[in-house]
C-alpha cells in the first residue's frame, strides 16, 4: 500500500478509496466505531445504510420541512380566508363565507409548496452549496466517485485526527489507496 | 412458533364461539339489529381478507422487500375465503331485513327503486354475491398453490405465473370490491349513490391487512423464523405503508364529501345530512381524529414506526377505527327515511368479536399450514439482507 504525499504544509484530511458501496459502509462503520466524527463519504449513487453508518442525523432538514408544511397550511388557510371572507365577500350558492371544505385543497397544495421548497432550499443551505470549490477534488483519483469508486474522507479537523496514526488507521480497512487530500 | 399459533387460534375460536352464541340470543330478541351488526362486522373482516389478496397481487406486480417477508401471512387470509363464504349465509337470511329494497310493496311506490329494481332485486343480489367468492376464492386459490409448489420447485416457471395472475387480479379485485360495497352497504340506502363508494373501500381494505399484518408480525415476533426475518427495517417499511394507506382514506374519504358539499344535490346530500346530527356527528368526528389525524401524527416519525409497541398500539387501534368507518358508512340509512339518532346496541361490539374471533381462528389454521417464509424465491436473500 503506497501512500499519496502531497506537498507538507497542513491537509484538508486523509481519502481512503473503495471499489464497492459494502467496502464503503463497513468502512464508516469502523471509522466512527474508532472514534472519528469529521469525515464524509462519497459515492456514484445514494446508499442508504451510510447515512447510518457515518452516524450523521437528518432532524435538522425533517424539523425544517415540518416548519415549511405548517406556514404553508396557515399561510393557505390565512389567504383564503382574507379572499372569500373580508376582501371578496361573495354568496356562492348560500354558502357561508368561511366553507372550511371549499378552503382544504388549497391549503393542501400550500402545505406541500412551502414544504417542498423547504426541503430544496433547506438541503442546499445545510449543505453549504452552491460550493465553488471543494479541497476533495484536488485528489485526481477522486473523479471516479462519480462513475464506479467509493471514497471515505477524514478530516483534519476531526480531534482525533494524526496524518500518521490515521493514514495507519486507513490502511487496516483495505481500501484500494490512500491519499492526502490538500487545500 | 407452531405452539404460539396453536395457542392464538384457540383463544380466537373460543372468543369468537363465545360471541357467536351471545349473537345468537340477540338474533331472537331482535333480528333487525342483529343483521345489521352482523353485515358490519362481516364486511369489516372480509375486509381484512380482501385487502390482504390485494396486497400480495400487488407485492407480486411491484417486488419488494416488505412484501416478500409478510408474504405468507397475506396468502393465509386470502386463503379465508370459504370461511367467509360460510360466514356470510346469515345474511342470505337478512335481506328482508336489511335491505328496503327487497320489499315488493316499497319498490312498487317508489319510481326511483322501480328503476334501479332490474339490478337490486333479491335473486341477482345473492348471485353476484356468489360470482364475488368465486372470483375471490379463484385469486386465492391459485397465488396460494403456485406459491407454495415454488416452495417445492423452484422460481420459475412460478414467479411469471404469479405475475400474470396478479395484474388482471387486480382488476377483478377492483371491480368486485366496488360491485360488493354497492351491494352490501350503500344499498342500505338505495337512493343514495356514490362513485367513489368502493374505492373508499379498497382504501379502507389496505388499512386493515397491513394492520394486521403489522400486529401479527409484532405479536409472533419473539419466535423463529420471523424473529431472524423481520427486522425494525421491515417493521419501518410496514409502518410507512400504513401511513401511505391512512392518507389514501382520508383523501378518498374527503373527496367524496367535498363533491358532495360543493354539488349539494338533493340525492347525495341526505348521506351527509343524517350522519351530522342526532348523534353521528360524534362518529364523524371520531374517524376524523382517530382513522386521520391521530395515526398520522403518530406514524410521522421514523421513531414510532420502528418501535414495536408503539407501532402495534396504533395498528390494534386503526383496526377498530376500521369497524367505526364501516359503521359510519352504513349508517342510519337502514331504519327507514329520515334522520334517525344515533343507536349504539351491544351487538355492534359483540358481532364484530363473533365474526373477527372464527375470522382470525381461520387464518391461524392457514397460517400453520406453511412455512413463515417462501423457500425458493429468487428475491428471498436480496429481502433478508435489506433488513440487516
Amino acid at each position: 500500500m503506497k501512500l499519496k504525499r502531497g506537498p507538507q504544509h497542513s491537509i484538508y484530511g486523509l481519502m481512503a478509496e473503495f471499489d464497492n458501496p459494502s467496502a464503503l459502509v463497513a468502512a464508516a462503520r469502523k471509522a466512527r466505531e474508532a472514534g472519528y466524527k469529521k469525515m464524509d463519504a462519497y459515492s456514484p449513487y445514494p446508499i442508504e445504510e451510510l447515512v447510518e453508518a457515518l452516524g450523521q442525523h437528518h432532524d435538522r432538514l425533517s424539523l425544517l420541512v415540518l416548519m415549511g408544511g405548517l406556514l404553508g397550511l396557515g399561510a393557505g388557510l390565512t389567504l383564503e380566508y382574507w379572499a372569500a371572507v373580508i376582501a371578496y365577500p361573495m354568496n356562492v350558492g348560500g354558502r357561508p363565507l368561511a366553507s372550511w371544505p371549499a378552503f382544504i385543497p388549497p391549503a393542501f397544495e400550500t402545505t406541500i409548496l412551502f414544504a417542498a421548497l423547504a426541503a430544496v432550499l433547506g438541503m442546499l443551505g445545510l449543505n453549504g452549496l452552491p460550493m465553488p470549490y471543494h479541497p476533495v477534488f484536488n485528489v485526481e483519483r477522486f473523479a471516479l466517485a462519480s462513475r464506479n469508486r467509493f471514497f471515505l474522507c477524514i478530516e483534519s479537523r476531526d480531534p482525533l485526527f494524526d496524518r500518521e496514526k490515521t493514514v495507519t488507521f486507513l490502511e487496516t480497512l483495505e481500501p484500494r489507496e490512500v491519499a492526502e487530500v490538500a487545500y | 412458533m407452531l405452539a404460539r399459533i396453536d395457542g392464538l387460534r384457540q383463544r380466537a375460536l373460543i372468543a369468537g364461539a363465545g360471541a357467536l352464541v351471545l349473537c345468537g340470543l340477540g338474533a331472537f330478541v331482535n333480528p333487525d339489529q342483529f343483521f345489521r351488526s352482523y353485515l358490519i362486522a362481516f364486511v369489516l373482516w372480509n375486509g381484512v381478507a380482501l385487502g390482504s389478496l390485494a396486497i400480495k397481487m400487488l407485492h407480486q406486480m411491484t417486488g419488494g422487500a416488505w412484501g416478500l417477508v409478510i408474504g405468507r401471512l397475506l396468502e393465509a387470509a386470502s386463503r379465508t375465503f370459504p370461511y367467509t363464504l360460510l360466514l356470510f349465509l346469515p345474511l342470505v337470511f337478512g335481506t328482508k331485513s336489511l335491505y328496503i329494497w327487497s320489499h315488493p310493496e316499497v319498490v312498487g311506490a317508489d319510481q326511483a327503486l322501480r328503476d334501479k329494481a332490474p339490478y337490486l332485486n333479491t335473486t341477482f343480489f345473492l348471485a353476484r354475491a356468489a360470482f364475488y367468492f368465486a372470483v375471490w376464492n379463484g385469486l386465492a386459490y391459485f397465488l396460494s398453490k403456485w406459491s407454495r409448489e415454488q416452495d417445492e420447485g423452484g422460481a420459475e416457471p412460478y414467479h411469471t405465473r404469479l405475475q400474470v395472475l396478479s395484474g388482471p387480479g387486480l382488476l377483478l379485485y377492483g371491480f368486485t370490491v366496488t360491485f360488493s360495497s354497492i351491494d352490501w352497504v350503500m344499498s342500505l340506502d338505495p337512493h343514495y349513490s356514490s362513485t367513489i363508494y368502493g374505492i373508499l373501500f379498497m382504501g379502507g381494505q389496505g388499512v386493515s391487512a397491513l394492520a394486521l399484518v403489522i400486529t401479527i408480525v409484532v405479536v409472533l415476533g419473539d419466535h423463529e423464523p420471523l424473529k431472524s426475518a423481520i427486522t425494525s427495517r421491515h417493521l419501518h417499511d410496514l409502518g410507512k405503508l400504513l401511513f401511505a394507506f391512512i392518507m389514501l382514506w382520508a383523501y378518498f374519504s374527503f373527496s367524496q364529501y367535498l363533491i358532495t358539499w360543493s354539488a349539494n344535490l338533493p340525492e347525495e346530500i341526505p348521506f351527509y345530512l343524517k350522519r351530522t346530527q342526532g348523534g353521528w356527528q360524534f362518529i364523524a368526528v371520531a374517524l376524523l381524529v382517530g382513522h386521520f389525524v391521530l395515526p398520522f401524527a403518530l406514524l410521522l416519525s421514523r421513531g414510532t414506526k420502528q418501535n414495536r409497541r408503539l407501532v402495534l398500539g396504533v395498528a390494534l387501534f386503526l383496526l377498530f377505527m376500521r369497524l367505526v368507518d364501516i359503521y359510519f358508512l352504513a349508517g342510519p340509512s337502514g331504519h327507514g327515511e329520515g334522520p334517525a339518532a344515533l343507536h349504539l346496541h351491544w351487538m355492534d361490539l359483540a358481532a364484530p368479536v363473533a365474526v373477527g374471533g372464527l375470522w382470525l381462528a381461520a387464518f391461524f389454521w392457514q397460517l400453520k399450514q406453511r412455512p413463515l417464509l417462501p423457500a425458493h424465491d429468487p428475491m428471498l436473500e436480496e429481502a433478508l439482507e435489506h433488513g440487516r
